[in-house]
């Protein structure tokens, strides 16, 4: 009988042990797990954190400094010969501008403008993306015939003449800066949906939807979209600095945020004409637009690579061989591959 | 009915022959569940220009007519390219015939539109092939197979995850396994999966898409159990399409033989396995491998020359005569009509000129070869 029992226990208890191993992984969860061991990217969202924590804490700062970034100090913030005074002089932590603001607020407002425009542009241009590429796709046929040459229209436009042609014609407003970058943004997003649907519904779950009876909606939203979500994450992380630095360029060229409101942009605008003077000026809104820029396409590219297994293993591989690199047909190996990048270049120069 | 072997018919009733269904004349029509009636696919091929004239046409299926019983099981046979996919999705409503009806149930289902045809998917469901593919990658198992009550707005909430998880059982799957994704399971699992999903809604005919050419042997046989468990349980009617006549013969009650878009033979199981009509049906029986090598030593294995022809453009009469090896001059000018041969009953039914008599050794005629 003992023995019985203790077999049964211990089948039991084999069977129930990797039962709890074994536990449901979500593909999110196997992500999140290998961007963690990315030190770039985790670095990445540190910064932006740090970045996104100062433009909301910027009131904190102004009534930490007592100077809103309106006002202007004309006699401790400038010099007597009317130049911007330097970082750390009469308690301008980074110095004031030309007519003498306090910098340092100027900058963390203009943080919330640059994340706002970038992350508000970004979902616009997604939405919109995956929802064209997901109809012109799925329909096929004359529908995306008609889409996917907008979408080819829209890429193709020169869209910084046109963003200002717009910004004249409309007006420079938050808005309008909005809905033109969103505009020639949702394009990327869209050819990239569309050719992901082409590939997805083909696949036997699609037409397991549809033997079920499932409506192409349902299909395109619940079976097809789940499939997209990590290209398009990929996309959108990457969308979100380039929209940053279209809001930049329109503000320094004028056609976007309009002082008084600071914006990286329209800051460097005015400090161009100070950067002999003035260093602390210039330095520090680029600075600042480099940063938060880097760190997104930094983030981009390490959920990219997390999303992807394969690239992973690859990069994997590579270190396990240079850990090794005894034996010699891999040595060869990796020679021949580290030979083979280099032949285009010396033959290029 | 019956035809002499050397005595063709005219072309003209090739047709008229084709269109009576099987079976049709001995049995009352009652328990016919599907009907198929001249049934034509053909896929265009647009050339790549800017107004994509079309250019040719892949036949890929010809003028089949063939008929599902209730609680039956109809075996399709064919090599791959032969039009036994096709077939099936035609019958299942996925893709628009060119011409010809689906009956169902004395109720024409062609070309319905969406949402016409939304009480006939209740009715007919398929189980894929790939095990892999036909289970989205993204959505929980739970999700997968209560899909098809959100569809139909059958269940819901809790009452969905209940029904669910009746149907995990049932199909011999861990109903505590709800929240796993399909990526968690061996193919054999997730072919249950893929029953469950199908036996969702109580239909009446499962149309099986090779359902057990992606598994290894053991497994195979489990799901085959399966099926003819549910078979038995729910009084279920199967069109099974498989390549392997083995599996066919093991769950058919009839067979039908597919040749690139035609009908080759249909007919019960019984005689077509033991007694063959058609030379293709007899070169597919012979190229099977036999379990048993004393009785393969003594068997003649006919090796079909060349390749399957091109769809685009099928041989002229009988599609099946540039491999055959008893092809005639005929052959090559006349289609033969699927019709009785040699005083078969008419249930059986042979599309060949030349059919294979009792006692007839293949080996014997044109083109062959043994090992």
């Amino acid at each position: 009988m003992s023995i019985a029992t203790e077999f049964a226990a211990e089948a039991h208890a084999t069977e129930s042990a990797p039962e709890q191993a074994i536990e449901g992984r979500s593909q999110w969860y196997l992500t999140w797990r290998r961007l963690r061991h990315d030190r770039v990217a985790v670095g990445s969202v540190v910064v932006i954190l740090i970045i996104t924590l100062l433009a909301i804490a910027a009131p904190l700062f102004v009534s930490l400094t007592h100077h809103p970034p309106d006002s202007t100090y004309p006699l401790t913030g400038t010099t007597a010969a009317g130049l911007p005074v330097a970082p750390g002089v009469h308690g301008f932590w980074l110095g004031t501008d030309d007519v003498g603001r306090d910098l340092f607020i100027r900058i963390l407002y203009g943080a919330r403008v640059s994340l706002f425009v970038g992350v508000v542009t970004t979902a616009i241009a997604a939405a919109a993306g995956v929802s064209m590429g997901l109809i012109a796709g799925y329909f096929g046929g004359w529908v995306d015939a008609v889409l996917a040459r907008f979408i080819d229209a829209v890429l193709a436009f020169p869209y910084v003449v046109l963003a200002l042609a717009l910004a004249v014609v409309l007006g420079p407003s938050l808005p309008v800066i909005i809905g033109v970058i969103s505009f020639f943004s949702w394009a990327a997003i869209s050819r990239i949906v569309r050719g992901q649907t082409l590939s997805l519904k083909e696949k036997e779950f699609v037409e397991a939807a549809r033997s079920l009876g499932a409506s192409p909606w349902r299909i395109m939203f619940l079976d097809i979209l789940p499939n997209l979500l990590a290209p398009v994450l990929v996309l959108a992380t990457l969308a979100i600095p380039q929209a940053i630095v279209f809001e930049a360029t329109l503000s320094y060229l004028g056609l976007g945020i309009q002082q008084p409101t600071p914006s990286w942009g329209n800051i460097l605008a005015e400090a161009q004409n100070f950067y002999q003077e003035a260093w602390w000026f210039v330095v520090f809104p680029a600075a600042a637009l480099l940063i938060t820029t880097l760190a997104f396409n930094l983030l981009g590219d390490g959920i990219r690579d997390a999303m992807d297994p394969r690239t992973e293993r690859v990069f994997a591989a590579g270190r396990k061989r240079r850990r090794r690199g005894r034996a010699p047909a891999r040595t060869v190996a990796v020679t021949a591959a580290a030979g083979g990048p280099e032949q285009p270049s010396s033959a290029a120069s | 009915m019956s035809v002499g072997a050397g005595d063709p018919p005219p072309q003209h009733d090739a047709g008229v022959a084709v269109g009576v269904p099987p079976g049709s004349s001995d049995a009352g029509t009652d328990d016919i569940l599907v009907r198929v009636d001249n049934l034509v696919k053909y896929f265009p091929i647009r050339s790549a220009e800017l107004f994509r004239r079309t250019v040719g046409q892949v036949h890929a299926v010809d003028d089949v007519s063939l008929t599902i019983r209730r609680g039956q099981t109809l075996g399709l046979v064919g090599e791959t390219g032969s039009g036994k996919s096709t077939l099936a999705r035609c019958i299942a409503g996925l893709i628009p015939v060119t011409s010809g009806r689906v009956w169902f149930e004395d109720r024409q289902i062609t070309n319905l539109s969406r949402r016409k045809m939304q009480p006939f998917r209740r009715e007919i469901q398929m189980i894929f092939q790939d095990p892999y593919g036909s289970l989205n990658p993204r959505r929980r198992v739970g999700s997968i197979i209560g899909e098809p009550f959100a569809i139909h707005g059958l269940a819901s909430g809790a009452d969905r995850k209940r029904r669910v998880q009746e149907l995990m059982e049932r199909v011999g799957l861990n109903p505590e396994h709800y929240n796993r994704f399909p990526a968690e399971f061996s193919g054999g699992q997730r072919q249950r999966i893929g029953v469950a999903r199908a036996l969702a809604l109580r239909p009446k005919l499962i149309i099986c898409d090779e359902p057990v050419s992606a598994l290894d042997v053991s497994i195979q046989a489990q799901v085959l159990n399966l099926l003819a468990d549910l078979q038995d349980d729910y009084g279920l009617s199967y069109l099974f399409i498989a390549h392997d006549l083995d599996v066919v013969r093991h769950v058919s009650n009839s067979v039908a033989v597919m040749y690139l878009g035609r009908l080759a033979e249909v007919g019960p199981k019984a005689p077509i396995y033991e007694a063959p009509r058609h030379p293709y049906t007899a070169a597919l029986l012979s190229a099977a491998p036999a379990a048993d090598p004393e009785s393969a030593a003594q068997r003649q294995r006919i090796i079909l020359v060349g390749d399957i022809p091109s769809p685009i453009n099928p041989p002229s009469g009988c599609r099946f005569h540039p491999r055959c090896p008893k092809a005639r001059d005929l052959c090559a000018e006349a289609e033969p009509a699927l019709e009785p041969r040699l005083g078969d009953p008419d249930t059986h039914l042979t599309a060949c000129h030349f059919p294979i008599e009792a006692g007839e050794s293949l080996a014997a005629a044109g083109r062959r070869e043994t090992p």
